[in-house]
């Protein structure tokens, strides 16, 4: 395996050795990771790229922890998360990760400030303070003027700050954001997946030349 | 615990919003609940009046008062054993009390004599059929609740010398005498005049059961001399002290037993009763119909309730992905679970509240249009429709709730 992961820039965050994930469908079992490590420090800026169905959204479930491997070792800042019940999961997921869904996914009927304050609220945290760091967050992302707006009263742009304030706004270890290639852009460091196992893990973002026409990173 | 407190209250605020979101279609699944709470609760009312009803009537028998009969106030197997005994004279009355008289510290106050049949009564064109006509003495007030709106009941003396006077009951006064005063007017039971001295205040009527709104009552000394024939006669003794009625009872057969003289192996010829003997026979039916009544208005919020469990599905099914996206944020089993229960709760307590305000003007109305309905409405009742919402708010949104809690968040994410 190519693992030449060049700057550990602060503390382990995620150490994953060998995991796997089958998805049994009647008779067949579909393996979408099939042995995958990797080891992802503090202030580190991935992109995971690959050609569809080579298992990129079954990894980033496992990253963000809405889902447990089949089998081999995911440790979450030390803590062992594949043997975590769904609460311990969601607690896992309220404090530690933040994530940028692709199509933001506000909830319709609240105001940013609301949808800002969300994993706050599960957090427990006394809505003084929420509301105090959902408005630093938001003025931060540009949005301080835009607080008591509804998402179908922003713009698709406004809306994608809104979710970023979101995932930020509990502090997370890590933020996952999904299919934003702009974003993949400016990666320092690219892990390339096929066919459920890592193929390259390369220093700077590369995009995969000979798949980009087919590619929906 | 101060986490759970800001999750109830994200989930009252979220299901606030739903309901606002949607008013037509939590409007016509309230209307579910407020059509059953409707029922349920005018049901509830009508059990209450009932049963006040029930009490009522038998608030006539008093409940420091012992009856001695020839039957028990109970449903007997044996009916054979009590037919041949001997009937209960009125005699007996002036004998118990000489007794009760000599006997130091007794529980029993008075015996008051009692004979009654079933008689017509005239004034003028007036009649009224099957009258409850009673023979009695002066004492009988102590006894009974009765009191007299006009007039009064009548004295020793006219007990005594068998006066022809009567006192007569609330209905009884209405009917023979819609535009007059019936004081002083003499009416005619049996071919024979009575001077009317006492109307009785209304008691209220309760279906058929007894009331003294419909009975008469007159000296033992005249009912014995006009309508000796067959009469019914028992003996009700006051008792001193209403905690101490076994006691009483006890006392009160003894003093039987040696007034008809039974030797000690010889079982009792007589029965002693009291209101709670009564009662324990009416219970049964009071309860059934409760019971039935309710039953069967229960069905219509069980169908209410189906159609919270129903939207509260579709609830769920429509916001996948929001549960998937709420979850991804940190949302626990359990906030998930409440929020939708608090969805389901509310809609039915809304349902609830309008059900049981309509309930209210509803039995406001009857009670204006027939006064006589037994219908009763109470906080109690209030209280217990209002927690009948609740529990069907819960119990109704517990399965599409449970479901959604139990949502895989990588397949509700990926919902579309
Ligand atoms: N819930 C599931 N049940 C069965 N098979 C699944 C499930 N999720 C993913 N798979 C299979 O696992 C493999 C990897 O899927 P995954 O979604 O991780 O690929 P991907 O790299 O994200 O693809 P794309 O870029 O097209 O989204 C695929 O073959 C897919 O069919």
């Amino acid at each position: 395996m190519n693992h030449n992961s060049t700057r550990p820039v602060g503390p382990l965050v995620i150490d994953i050795e060998n995991i796997t994930k089958d998805y049994v469908m009647g008779e067949e079992i579909v393996r979408a990771l099939r042995g995958v490590s990797l080891q992802i420090h503090r202030n580190e800026y991935i992109a995971i790229m690959g050609p569809s169905g080579s298992g990129k959204s079954t990894l980033m479930n496992m990253l963000g922890c809405l889902d447990t491997p089949t089998s081999g070792r995911y440790e979450f800042n030390g803590r062992n998360v594949a043997e975590m019940d769904d609460d311990e999961l969601a607690a896992i997921r309220n404090r530690e990760i933040g994530f940028v869904f692709q199509t933001f996914n506000l909830l319709p009927r609240s105001t940013s400030l609301r949808n800002v304050e969300l994993p706050l609220i599960y957090a427990g945290i006394d809505p003084e303070t929420r509301e105090e760091m959902a408005v630093r967050v938001l003025d931060e992302v540009g949005l301080g003027d835009r607080m008591n707006h509804k998402p179908n009263e922003l713009s698709g742009g406004q809306r994608q700050r809104v979710a970023v304030a979101r995932a930020l706004v509990n502090n997370p270890s890590i933020i996952l954001v999904t299919h934003e290639r702009d974003i993949a852009a400016h990666a320092r460091r690219t892990v390339h997946l096929r066919d459920g196992l890592i193929e390259t893990d390369h220093a700077g973002f590369i995009p995969e030349v000979d798949l980009v026409a087919l590619d929906r990173p | 615990m101060k986490r759970f407190l800001y999750e109830l209250n994200e989930s009252w605020r979220i299901a606030v919003a739903q309901m606002r979101s949607n008013m037509t279609r939590s409007a016509l699944t309230a209307l579910g609940v407020i059509i059953g709470i409707i029922a349920v609760t005018l049901m509830g009312t009508a059990v209450n009046g009932i049963s006040i009803g029930f009490d009522n009537s038998m608030s006539v028998l008093g409940d420091d008062v012992l009856y001695v009969t020839q039957w028990p106030w109970k449903q007997v197997d044996d009916w054979w054993n009590y037919r041949d005994r001997k009937k209960i004279k009125t005699e007996y009355a002036e004998t118990l009390n000489r007794m009760i008289e000599r006997t130091p510290n007794s529980n029993l106050v008075v015996a008051v004599p009692t004979s009654s049949l079933f008689r017509s009564i005239k004034y003028g064109g007036n009649s009224v059929d099957n009258v409850f006509v009673l023979g009695t003495t002066s004492d009988f007030i102590v006894t009974s609740t009765i009191d007299c709106k006009e007039g009064r009941f009548f004295s020793d003396t006219e007990s005594r010398g068998g006066a022809s006077v009567v006192v007569i009951g609330y209905d009884v006064a209405d009917a023979l005498f819609p535009s007059e005063n019936p004081i002083d007017k003499s009416v005619l039971i049996n071919g024979q005049l009575f001077k009317v001295i006492g109307v009785n205040s209304r008691q209220g009527t309760f279906l058929g059961l007894f009331s003294w709104d419909s009975m008469v009552a007159l000296p033992l000394g005249a009912f014995n001399k006009y309508f000796s024939s067959k009469s019914e006669s028992d003996v009700r003794v006051k008792v001193k002290d209403k905690r101490k009625l076994a006691e009483a009872k006890d006392e009160l057969t003894g003093l039987m037993r040696r007034v008809r003289g039974l030797q000690p192996e010889v079982k009792d010829d007589f029965s002693v009763n009291e209101q709670q003997a009564f009662k324990s026979t009416l219970d049964p039916v009071k309860n059934s119909i409760a019971v039935a009544g309710l039953f069967i208005t229960g069905l219509s919020l069980f169908v209410g309730a189906i159609g919270i469990m129903n939207i509260t599905f579709v609830s769920v099914k429509e916001r996948t992905k929001e549960i998937g996206t709420r979850k991804a944020l940190g949302a626990r089993r359990r906030t998930i679970l409440l929020q939708f229960l608090i969805e389901s709760t509310a809609l039915c307590l809304l349902g609830g509240f309008i059900g049981l305000t309509l309930a209210y003007l509803m039995c406001f109305g009857i009670e204006k249009a027939f006064p006589s309905f037994p219908i009763h409405f109470s906080l109690g009742l209030v209280f217990a429709s209002m927690t009948v919402s609740v529990a069907t708010g819960l119990i109704s949104g517990f399965a599409p709730a449970w479901t959604a809690s139990r949502l895989d968040p990588v397949v509700a994410l990926r919902y579309e």
